[in-house]
């Protein structure tokens, strides 16, 4: 059976010959169309179009992108912001950096529709430090759009002005995080605020009301406005709407992105198919299906899952539809887009190693269940690869990460105690036996993860 | 502090993106860091004083955010991905073979003081692993054999400019 | 049901038992109502709210509710509404009470979020309580007791910090005991707003530092010490000086302005070690400025009177009373009394009966300086206001006694009883003081008391109880926290003598009756004993000298009466 065939509507003209990132190529292609329809429509009816399209963000928790719109204070008398977070840090994921350096404006139109229904007269995009080319892409495209009035003061002859700007961040991954993201758009130290009472739609960037949406969250909300809710929401599976950008890396043939109509294309479609399967004269081991913080799936493991009418159905790794709640169901999630497959060459210990590395890096430092133990369980992992270990670490790493999660002030605590917790629960057996087999492996001359 | 004009009227205008001034510290941060290649102690005193903070304010920010340093580095940063999908395509090979071509080892100034190698987190490219950031410049799939083509041809640029 | 309650008071209920609480109160000050101990380190009372240490987490449940109709589900099991549990643990410190919460601080889940969080402090803690300062009054050591599991799983290397890292004058750094709960960081910033603190690097190598080049030097730093949970602040003077169990707590009163901040002096066979705040909502909350806790040195100074003297010639007490009086009745009808906004209400009461038994003319020395706004005001004395409440004076005393000095030098005034003021510093010359015969009541050598023809020791504020009466006209009270040195006598006593040595009459010289009289005597006073005073103090009524025009600016609880503008 041929895998589906890829539904592009954010990445339609991504790696099109002859189509480049100025306004006049966009504008060719149709381009602030739909703002243009936007601001002809009452505000309110945008957010109805968002609510009805069921768009769930697409940076990694998958939240209602209209309930979280519906939750904003528009009593306070404070003015509302918007941020997109273009910090995409989250291991495995690459799918904003080719929506900024290949189609910016369509990010920027999708802000400024967001912004017109919310609101909002300021708008900032918070990008990663490491995207220096995308943030001066951005500059350039924000620049255009002022220069053609579709950014700034008085929009396309409305009275409705807003501005957008551009600031850089520098290097870590709890910026990801929004009320860190906001904390440090303030100028501070990325601490993630204590919620309550911070909740972003009430209290979040200088104590006002603030939306942050992903990049690609953004994008798809001109594709709403564009189509209507109902009929994007025809797109994709109940409750899982619309198209999403998937990112592969690790063992696979052909590593990339891809756009797929949510929950119409299996795991092992996209790995096998779509991907090109494992490299030569390898095999699947496991797979991380959604940002290196969601929970490893190991092949041959399978899912007894609850259908609707009260049966159940069995699905293997490779069954599972990616969507966001069959992969929930499977005790992971869609997350952020980026999948990452290892195959049997590779030690779990060593990748697991790997993982601890960058979440003690990344800790804020600032709760201490999250600061102690993510650099707790890297100290273990890197000991058990470089120096002695323990058949029972395992047991103790496990612990470790059950102190961590649900206890710190964001979901870095989760982010960072769910891969040890997966690893240990699926393969629990390759940590006992590492003291023996660890030896091995360094003969085999297999690659250093750590 | 002696930054460019260029510099400074950017400093000038970033300041006004924001109702609260000390939002641009980390802006005001990287042109300086571009300018002048790194923070010194000078240069979190001045920011502060521009944006009418104390200097443990932006002391904090610095160390805080890994992409700002404190000492000046070699000519070129060669920055190699160190997270899961580059270490499973080889980027710690990759990242050894720079420290063999250039004789010198991760988070250090080389001998001739043309680069300074890193190892950083993930660079958002996991598709073309492994990648490295030369400067401002992102080099996909930079396998044993891409990474000593690429230090010969900075080691080529840095004989021409002598 | 929740039984309705006063509008300004919410129910909840902790581990089971109901409790009324302000609305607002957060869950780890509400379960401390009813007993209940919800362990902390980042939460400080006086300090804005940051949930970092995770150690006060507990479960949260609100009453069950239809979400159509609002109407209480009832659990047929018990009869009453059902509660629903939040799975995810909650910080005490930010959740404030609201009608109908519940929290349960004592079930399988919170014993194990306590076991991790003090797990994971402990993990890169130096582990040296035998030489820590901290150990005896470190939350890290009391709450490892009570809620840790009491062993070590971690094998790997410690993070290696900056030891005894001099952040100021008087404040000394161990970072690697720091548990980074930021309330050093927060105190500098919220309420001395100067703002040298911070946290340096990331995860769980940040590290507690002072700007390169700046001080934590500022006249609070020291309240940075206090409120450290463990030991990484400590005090530079106090430093590996004595245990601190070992260590006597008497309560007692700031006595370097009239905030009057309370203290707690530390002291061990005799001898105080260290002066810390007492919290008082109303005068200082938990804070004391560093300069209050230096006050003791002087109790053990060369210069302490130790002997009664007369012309020069030590003698006993009753002898140097003898002469006093002998001397004061010579000059009756010329004697002036100058008391001391430094004495207490009881000794300030006592002098102005023994300057009625003299008819002699009463003084008080004045000494201003700058308030900080924090917790020193412009009052450098701590009970001038004692003294317009005994009596003793009826208007707001002058840093010069220029009226004394003109009647010594026009032969009105032969002799003077000083309460302890350095007459010299009051503006009175060596040959004003060579007219006129002196009685000299105090503690440390000086110019006067080398003039003086009687000298009669006596003892310190920490060598002694009382009260004082601060710029809010609080009536606060200290007590002896430990001996006068021998050889100095008590000022009660000594002025009951000499009121007696006077013919004045007996006047009681033990502090409990000499309240009785003041109750009896002084308006203000009315049903006040020693005994009663409450430890924060009670405030007396003031709307007579409501109109006298005091020198203190705004400062921490208190502002100055407007000039009727």
């Amino acid at each position: 059976m041929a895998a589906p065939q890829q539904r592009r509507l954010i990445f339609k003209h991504n790696d099109e010959p002859g189509y480049t990132n100025d306004l006049a190529c966009y504008q060719r292609h149709g381009g602030y169309e739909i703002l243009k329809k936007s601001v002809q429509m009452p505000p309110q009816a945008i957010i109805d179009e968002v609510k009805k399209s069921g768009l769930r963000g697409r940076g990694g928790a998958g939240f209602p992108c209209g309930v979280k719109w519906g939750l904003v204070d528009r009593k306070s008398g404070k003015p509302i912001y918007l941020i997109v977070n273009a910090d995409e840090s989250e291991p495995g994921t690459f799918k904003d950096r080719y929506i900024i350096h290949q189609d910016p404006h369509q990010m920027i139109e999708g802000v400024m529709i967001s912004c017109w229904a919310n609101n909002v007269k300021q708008a900032y995009i918070y990008i990663r430090g490491e995207f220096p080319h995308g943030a001066r892409i951005l500059e350039k495209a924000i620049a255009e759009a002022r220069a053609a009035n579709l950014v700034g003061p008085n929009i396309l002859g409305t009275d409705y002005s807003c501005e957008i700007y551009v600031h850089r961040g520098a290097g870590a991954y709890i910026c990801g995080e929004e009320t860190g993201l906001i904390e440090s758009l303030e100028g501070k130290r990325a601490y993630p605020r204590i919620k309550p009472p911070y909740f972003p739609a009430v209290l979040g960037l200088y104590q006002c009301p603030t939306i942050v949406n992903n990049v690609e969250t953004l994008c798809h909300v001109k594709h709403i406005v564009d189509m209507g809710g109902d009929e994007y929401a025809k797109i994709g599976t109940p409750n899982n709407t619309g198209t999403r950008l998937l990112c592969v890396s690790g063992h696979v043939q052909k590593p990339g992105y891809y756009e797929y109509e949510v929950g119409k294309i299996t795991l092992g479609e996209l790995l096998n198919e779509v991907c090109g399967g494992p490299l030569p004269g390898r095999t699947f081991k496991a797979v991380i299906p959604g940002g290196s913080s969601a929970k490893i799936l190991k092949f041959g493991e399978t899912f007894t899952l609850k259908n609707k009418d009260g049966s159940t159905r069995t699905l293997t790794v490779e069954e599972l539809p990616m969507d966001f709640d069959t992969l929930a169901a499977a005790g992971t999630m869609g997350g952020s887009g980026g999948v990452i497959v290892m195959d049997d060459s590779v030690n779990m210990v060593e990748a697991l190693a790997n993982i601890n590395a960058f979440y003690a890096h990344e800790s804020c430092g600032q709760c201490t269940p999250c600061r102690e133990g993510s650099l707790w369980m890297k100290k273990i992992t890197a000991r058990m690869v470089h120096d002695t270990a323990r058949a029972d670490d395992g047991v103790l790493l496990k612990s470790v990460a059950d102190q961590i999660a649900g206890r710190t002030i964001c979901a870095f605590g989760e982010a960072c105690s769910w891969p040890t917790q997966s690893f240990i629960a699926k393969f629990g057996d390759e940590f006992k036996s590492y003291p023996e087999t660890k030896k091995v492996a360094k003969a085999d001359g297999a690659l250093e993860l750590v | 502090m002696n930054l460019k004009p260029e510099t400074l009227r950017q400093i000038d205008e970033v300041i006004t993106h924001y109702p609260v001034k000390r939002s641009a510290v980390l802006m005001l941060l990287h042109a300086v860091q571009e300018d002048v290649g790194y923070i010194s102690q000078e240069a979190i005193e001045w920011i502060a004083q521009k944006l009418e903070l104390q200097p443990i304010n932006v002391y904090e920010v610095v160390t805080f955010y890994p992409m700002f340093r404190q000492k000046p580095i070699g000519r070129r940063h060669i920055k190699v991905c160190r997270t899961l999908s580059c270490a499973l395509m080889g980027g710690y090979r990759t990242c050894e073979t720079f420290e063999k071509e250039f004789n010198t080892h991760r988070g250090e100034v080389s001998p001739d003081g043309e680069v300074t190698i890193e190892f950083v987190e993930c660079l958002a490219s996991c598709g073309t692993a492994p990648v490295v950031m030369i400067d401002d410049d992102l080099h996909e799939k930079v396998d044993v054999a891409k990474a000593k083509q690429l230090s010969a041809s900075l080691k080529q640029e840095a004989a021409q400019r002598r | 049901m929740i039984a309705p309650t006063k509008p300004d008071l919410v129910t909840v209920n902790v581990d089971g038992k109901d409790v009324s609480v302000p609305k607002g109160t957060n869950v780890i000050e509400a379960a401390r109502l009813v007993g209940v101990d919800v362990p902390y380190y980042c939460y400080h009372p006086k300090l804005s709210i940051v949930g970092n240490c995770r150690m006060c987490l507990i479960e949260m449940g609100m009453p069950a509710v239809d979400p159509a109709t609002k109407a209480p589900i009832m659990d047929p099991a018990t009869g009453k509404q059902k509660i629903n549990w939040i799975p995810r643990p909650q910080i005490g410190c930010a959740t404030n009470a609201s009608p109908g919460l519940h929290i349960r601080t004592n079930t399988p889940q919170i014993k194990d979020c306590r076991e991790g969080v003090m797990e994971f402090l402990l993990i890169n803690h130096p582990l040296d309580c035998p030489i820590c300062d901290q150990a005896g009054e470190c939350k890290l050591q009391e709450q490892s007791t009570g809620y840790g599991r009491g062993y070590s799983r971690f094998i790997e290397q410690k993070n290696v910090k900056p030891k005894r890292t001099q952040l100021g004058p008087r404040v000394t750094l161990d970072d690697e005991r720091c548990i980074l709960c930021s309330r050093c960081i927060r105190f500098c910033k919220e309420i001395v707003k100067d703002d040298v603190l911070g946290f340096i690097d990331r995860g769980s190598y940040s590290t507690l530092t002072c700007y390169p080049g700046k001080a934590l030097s500022n006249n609070y730093s020291l309240n940075t010490v206090d409120i450290c949970p463990v030991g990484a602040l400590t005090s530079t003077d106090f430093r590996f000086k004595m245990r601190v169990w070992f260590l006597k707590q008497t309560n007692s009163i700031d006595t370097e302005s009239s905030v009057g901040a309370n203290t707690v002096v530390w002291s061990r066979e005799g001898i105080i070690y260290r002066i810390t705040p007492r919290r008082n909502d109303e005068v200082n909350d938990t804070w004391l400025s560093d300069s209050a806790r230096d006050l003791y040195k002087p109790v053990r100074a060369t210069d302490r009177l130790t002997a009664s003297r007369v012309n020069g010639v030590d003698s006993t007490l009753d002898m140097a009373i003898n002469a006093a009086g002998e001397l004061l009745n010579a000059a009756a009808g010329a004697v002036a009394v100058v008391g001391s906004g430094r004495s207490s209400v009881e000794e300030q009461f006592l002098t102005r009966k023994l300057a009625e038994s003299l008819q002699a003319s009463t003084h008080l020395v004045s000494r201003v300086g700058e308030g900080d706004t924090i917790l020193i005001s412009a009052d450098r004395n701590p009970n001038v206001r004692g003294a317009l409440v005994t009596g003793l004076i009826k208007a707001l005393p002058s840093a010069k006694l220029t009226a004394l000095a003109a009647a010594i030098d026009g032969g009105q005034v032969k002799a003077i009883v000083s309460m302890g003021e350095d007459l010299t510093m009051a503006g009175l010359t060596a040959a004003q003081l060579a007219k006129v015969s002196i009685v000299y009541v105090g503690t440390h050598q000086n110019p006067t008391v080398a003039a003086a023809k009687v000298v009669i020791p006596t003892g310190m504020v920490f060598e002694k109880s009382g009260t004082f009466v601060n710029q809010q006209f609080r009536l606060q009270k200290f007590f002896k926290s430990v001996p006068p040195p021998v050889g100095a006598a008590d000022d009660l006593v000594v002025l009951a003598k000499l009121t007696a040595a006077v013919r004045g009459g007996a006047v009681p010289s033990e502090l409990h009756a000499v309240w009785t009289l003041l109750a009896a005597e002084v308006p203000a006073s009315k049903a006040i004993s020693f005994s009663n005073l409450p430890e924060t103090g009670l405030l007396l009524d003031a709307t007579v000298f409501a109109g006298l025009p005091f020198v203190e600016g705004e400062t921490m609880h208190f502002q100055p009466a407007k000039a009727n503008a």
